[in-house]
């Protein structure tokens, strides 16, 4: 394993090294004994390089969490393949796979729930490594301990160390969380929605701390989040997802400016903003409905039921592969020169 | 102090008054003071937004203008005039049939994932009906006319009458809990974030629908969000608490316009507020957290994580001031600069 502290030259954002590849993932769950099959990640593909954080977007429903645990290698894909390093992580077993998830972490979303209330901070800090057998000695892990939490500015860190969680506010309880996936040392970070559950006045400081911690240490950050504007802040390059299937993917300057799929620009559309002038208004909502049930995705382009621009080519032919615009800028839908 | 009850052009008369609003929670470890001393008005036909962040006593206040405080609460003293009645002392028996969605309803936050399960829309909607309406709408045979005319007017086919809740996708369960609020036609409802657990589109289409209701209804709503961005698209006014105290009041423009927020905290908010469409390579945020309120800080309430805080902040409470015609703020800066600029 290369250390996540060698930061190398040209490994900025967007041109590193391929460090995790997704090659058609799917997932299917099954409901009503198997009558039901619900394709949660149907046809997932997409690269993250070194240094790089990745968004994840969409709505609920479209399985950026459900990507998220087959990363971490939480749950099974049905097929496909995750490929860090030229090795296939869905094949790895046993100490392999404890291997794998110790270069693999996750911040999860409720800071409130990740944490057990028994444990002190010193405790939920302390487990990884004992999971990990890291550390041959309590004093050599408490020194441990005490270095990423001042990573996190969690300083005094001996004010912080023998609390409850329950003693911590939000923003806190999401440093320690951050922390908890540091001291294993990893090289990628699955951060599922990571700040939704903290105050907004908090939120920013936040971001800011995985950022820097993200640039300090060459981490690759996988950002999974509904909230299209916190990506905009925080990520290199975006991926929206719908029903299970990346339908745009570029930098986030290009996705946020640039829309290519309708339904991206559908959500960009409905985001509101802080300005004044807008109460008497109605917004104009160019998609109508609520996304369909991924037991049942429509054939074709799974988007064009909702799509404004649908003709019957997005019905008829089979489903668009993601094509590159230019300059890495990549989107699924036929019509784009058209629209 | 000084409030602006006729100086609002386009609304005639408050319909909503609260005058030194104090609602204590009584707890084991000590008196938490929730709402410590508001006074605001809610013009008839205004959409009023209460802002802030978690814990600052939005809710608590929603809950308060139901007279409707969660156990250990109580409104200690203040008073709160519904229509020119005074609901503050008014029993239980009078406040469900007279107030609570006779006059006052309420969309609670993530109601829309606590609807009775085994519970069709109809019965869950008759169900407010008996608690509430006796005395509003007493024949039984105009109730199912009610429904089915506010269901309709939520954009909901009939037959959702006949659902049950786990049928229903969000966007439609949050329209149903919306016509559970109409259904018994008050004049104010109390949206208490009504749209934060819904995706993007789905909120937007929901945002419509409560500016079309009002619209065409003539309601008032009193619109509880932690989210600035969405107080911007639907609020007239936009009152701004922290720790239990009013910082801020003022209409969309004073608050969102070009000049901005006066208090240091809602500048604060407003800059934290990620934008899509400006990319910005820094956001600001508030270092600390939000004081204790069982032992609050003595004067200022935001001095203690105020960039602009001097010695007097934390030593005399700032109080509520109208800086210009309509807006309100409770700071010793924000009155200092706005006289400055008045020499």
């Amino acid at each position: 394993m290369s250390s996540p502290e060698t930061k190398g030259p040209g490994e900025g954002p967007g041109r590193g090294e391929v460090i995790l590849e997704l090659r058609a993932l799917h997932k299917n769950f099954l409901m009503h004994r198997g009558r039901t099959v619900i394709k949660a990640v149907d046809g997932l593909s997409f690269q993250l390089r070194r240094g790089e954080i990745l968004g994840l977007v969409g709505e609920s429903g479209c399985g950026k969490t459900t990507t998220g645990k087959l990363v971490m290698k939480l749950i099974e894909p049905t097929s496909g393949s995750i490929i860090v390093n030229g090795d296939d992580a869905t094949r790895l077993r046993g100490a392999q796979a404890i291997a794998y998830r110790r270069r693999v972490q996750m911040v999860f979303q409720d800071p409130y729930a990740s944490m057990n209330p028994h444990f002190k901070i010193r405790d939920v800090l302390e487990e990884p490594l004992l999971i990990h057998r890291i550390g041959a000695t309590k004093l050599e892990r408490t020194a441990m301990i005490s270095e990423v939490m001042r990573r996190v500015k969690m300083v005094p860190v001996e004010d912080y160390m023998d609390r409850h969680p329950h003693m911590l506010s939000g923003g806190q309880r999401q440093r320690i969380a951050t922390a908890r996936t540091l001291i294993l040392r990893p090289e990628i970070i699955v951060a599922d929605e990571p700040v939704s559950m903290i105050d907004l006045s908090t939120r920013a400081e936040i971001l800011h701390l995985m950022k820097a911690i993200q640039r300090d240490m060459s981490l690759s950050f996988i950002y999974i989040t509904h909230d299209i504007s916190t990506a905009r802040f925080f990520t290199d390059r975006i991926a929206v997802m719908y029903l299970g299937r990346i339908v745009e993917l570029g930098s986030q300057d290009e996705v946020i400016d640039h829309p290519i799929h309708p339904y991206t620009r559908a959500l960009i559309e409905a985001v509101c903003e802080p300005v004044s002038g807008r109460v008497g208004l109605m917004r104009e909502l160019p998609i109508k409905g609520e996304v369909p049930s991924a037991a049942s995705i429509p054939a074709g382009c799974r988007f064009h039921p909702r799509c404004p621009y649908a003709k019957s080519e997005c019905w008829e032919l089979p489903e668009p592969e993601l094509e590159d615009s230019g300059a890495g800028h990549l989107h699924a839908c036929r019509r784009w020169r058209e629209i | 102090m000084m409030m602006s009850e006729t100086k609002n052009p386009g609304y005639k008369q408050p319909l909503l008054k609260v005058r030194d609003l104090r609602l204590h929670y009584f707890t084991s470890k000590g008196e938490v003071l929730a709402l410590d001393g508001v006074s605001f008005d809610l013009m008839a036909g205004e959409t009023l937004g209460l802002v802030g962040e978690s814990g600052c006593g939005k809710t608590t206040m929603g809950l308060a203008l139901l007279n409707m405080p969660s156990p250990p609460g109580r409104i200690v003293s203040g008073s709160i005039t519904i229509d020119g009645k005074e609901i503050v002392g008014m029993g239980d028996r009078e406040l469900r049939r007279e107030v609570r969605w006779a006059k006052v309803s309420m969309v609670f936050q993530g109601a829309m994932n606590c609807l009775t399960p085994v519970y069709t829309v109809r019965k869950l909607m008759l169900e407010t009906w008996q608690e509430h309406a006796s005395g509003k709408h007493p024949d039984p045979k105009a109730v199912e006319e009610l429904m089915l005319r506010y269901t309709r007017r939520v954009g909901l086919p009939d037959h959702v009458l006949g659902r049950y809740p786990h049928e229903l996708s969000g966007g439609m369960k949050q329209r149903v809990v919306i016509a559970m609020a109409l259904f018994l036609e008050p004049r104010l409802i109390i949206m208490d974030e009504p749209t934060t657990a819904l995706d993007v589109i789905v909120q937007a289409q929901i945002l419509n629908l409560i500016k079309e209701l009002r619209r065409d209804l003539g309601l008032s709503y009193l619109f509880i969000t932690h989210d600035l961005a969405t107080e911007a698209e639907v609020a007239d006014r936009i009152m701004v608490m922290y720790a239990g105290k009013m910082a801020e009041l003022g209409t969309n423009e004073q608050i969102f316009g070009s000049r901005g927020p006066r208090h240091p905290y809602t500048q604060k908010l407003l800059a934290s507020t990620p934008l899509l469409r400006k990319k910005v390579s820094e956001l600001a945020f508030i270092p600390g957290s939000p004081p204790d309120l069982i032992s609050p800080p003595p004067a200022c309430r935001f001095e203690p994580r105020c960039a602009f805080a001097k010695a007097k902040c934390g030593r005399l409470e700032p109080p509520v001031v109208e800086i210009e015609s309509g807006h309100q703020v409770a700071c010793w800066k924000a009155m200092e600069d706005s006289e400055y600029e008045l020499s």
